[in-house]
């Protein structure tokens, strides 16, 4: 059953048309990669999806309530929008870590200031608690027990990005998004970001991964969607996609990582 | 002996009183110093927000406030701010005596200040990387926790080089209060110079020295406070 729905997606910037009409649906613990070339409109509709940008046109549902409709001005108020994203965690290809912050803060910071909103919730010292030994927790699940008081720019760039990974996880959306997650790391780091993602697809998150991690992609991916030009031009398996893809355009996109083992 | 003693006493209650009526004066300098900043520093963030308003006739419209207010000599902005009520027939919301001036002249200081506060705060908002308000959009923020937990402290590390360079200034423009006759320490010290005395005058030097050297221990001391991450 899909806890993803995505209907029709327009988007434009002036008069450029970047995305022009994209339909999919994702399952529950499953992942879908996006590949494609730069410019290809794949990050668009990252952001789309966590209404960072507003879609032209088109509909998006998660667990079929619908939580963006071009045509409905209701669901694009400001509060309706912050309540709406919270379906999507977003790991940003620049990790964007809170800089005066130390990675358990940057954490919890989005969890304790959600908590301050809702009242009622029982004693703010256990909410706080609970919150700090989740952020512990996902800690030690990305590997970083030890860096909980440091601040983002002690630490590399691949642990950057796993403290952005932990920080999106922390408040458990439905649905993980990553865009391009190792594209911002140097070659020897990818694979301990990498890895962490494996973890999670092996635990079912539900994920959307925008990659040029092809060998990456084909390994972890349940789904592969190739877009170009603003549009899908094939999607299916990653066998069929990555390994026999059907279209020339898709062909001629994998030429280029041929070389990769 | 005891003639020679008297006269160096007189000369030295006249140079303590001398002393005593330059440091009253000076209180005023620091008077006008500490409203101006305290007006004029949140002011400024309103400014800043209105050129950067999407709503293009209030960024029009602040932008052109801020052109004219930068772009025209503080002295005589004190002088109409001051005079100008009067002249118009528009009554005297100041007003009368030195307090009237007073406020007139912390008025404009204000008005001044927060206009190049605004560029400062502006140059300082809009270098802060688009991540940094993104990745609080998709963790649930507000604007205003965006704006409080996230980029406030990033912007104040990033301007306070050039906001201690603004309010080093502000320090010594206080001394043009004057051209409305606020009694501040240089017109103090020239009543003197007026009556054969120079070196009253050159002595308020020290003041304006002293002041500012305490104002950059401060600042120095917020920046390695503000050290401990980067951005």
């Amino acid at each position: 059953m899909p806890i993803l729905q995505v209907e029709n997606i327009y988007k434009e910037f002036g008069k450029l048309e970047v995305l022009k009409g994209i339909s999919f649906s994702l399952d529950k613990g499953k992942t879908l990669a996006i590949i494609g070339s730069s410019g290809s409109g794949k990050t668009t509709l990252l952001r789309c999806l966590n209404l960072l940008e507003r879609p032209d046109q088109g509909i998006i549902c998660v667990n079929h309530e619908i939580i963006f409709d071009a045509e409905d001005k209701a669901v694009q108020r400001e509060a309706q929008i912050r309540k709406n994203r919270l379906n999507f965690g977003l790991v940003f290809q620049s990790f964007n870590l809170f800089a005066q912050y130390t990675v358990l803060k940057n954490i919890t910071l989005a969890s304790e200031l959600l908590a301050m909103g809702e009242k009622n919730r029982g004693k703010s010292s256990a909410v706080h608690q609970r919150i700090k030994e989740e952020a512990y927790e996902l800690l030690a699940q990305m590997g970083l027990s030890d860096k909980a008081d440091a601040y983002p720019h002690m630490l590399s760039g691949g642990q950057q990005q796993r403290v952005a990974i932990a920080r999106a996880l922390a408040l458990k959306p439905q649905i993980l998004c990553f865009d391009e997650p190792t594209s911002a790391l140097d070659p020897e780091l990818t694979g301990e970001v990498l890895r962490v993602v494996r973890e999670l697809a092996d635990k079912k998150t539900t994920m959307l991964i925008v990659t040029h991690e092809m060998a990456f992609a084909r390994d972890v991916a349940d789904h592969v969607i190739f877009m170009d030009e603003g549009l899908i031009v094939e999607e299916g398996t990653p066998a069929q996609v990555i390994t026999s893809p059907r279209e020339e355009r898709t062909r001629q996109f994998l030429s280029r990582f041929s070389n990769e083992p | 002996m005891y003639e020679c003693f008297c006269e160096v006493r007189e000369k030295m209650t006249g140079l303590q009183s001398i002393i005593l009526r330059l440091i009253n004066s000076f209180g005023l300098n620091v008077r006008l110093f500490f409203m101006t900043l305290l007006f004029s520093l949140p002011l400024g963030l309103f400014i800043a927000f209105g050129s950067m308003s999407r709503f293009k006739p209030v960024a029009w419209l602040t932008k052109t406030i801020v052109w004219i207010i930068r772009g025209t000599p503080l002295m005589l902005q004190v002088l109409i701010i001051y005079f100008a009520p009067g002249l118009l027939n528009l009554g005297s919301p100041w007003g009368s005596g030195a307090s009237a001036r007073f406020t007139a002249a912390t008025f404009a200081f204000v008005i001044n200040y927060a206009c190049y506060f605004s560029e400062i705060y502006r140059g300082g908002i809009q270098g802060i990387p688009v991540g940094q308000t993104e990745a609080g959009q998709v963790l649930g923020m507000t604007k205003l926790q965006i704006f409080f937990r996230v980029t406030l402290l990033q912007v104040i590390k990033r301007i306070l080089p050039s906001m201690a360079n603004e309010i080093i200034t502000l320090v010594k423009d206080t001394s043009l209060a004057r051209i409305i006759s606020i009694k501040e320490i240089i017109m103090m010290a020239q009543e003197y110079t007026a009556r054969g005395l120079i070196w009253p005058l050159f002595s308020t030097g020290l003041f304006f020295l002293a002041f500012v050297g305490v104002l950059t221990l401060l600042f120095n001391h917020l920046e390695k406070k503000l050290e401990y991450f980067k951005a």
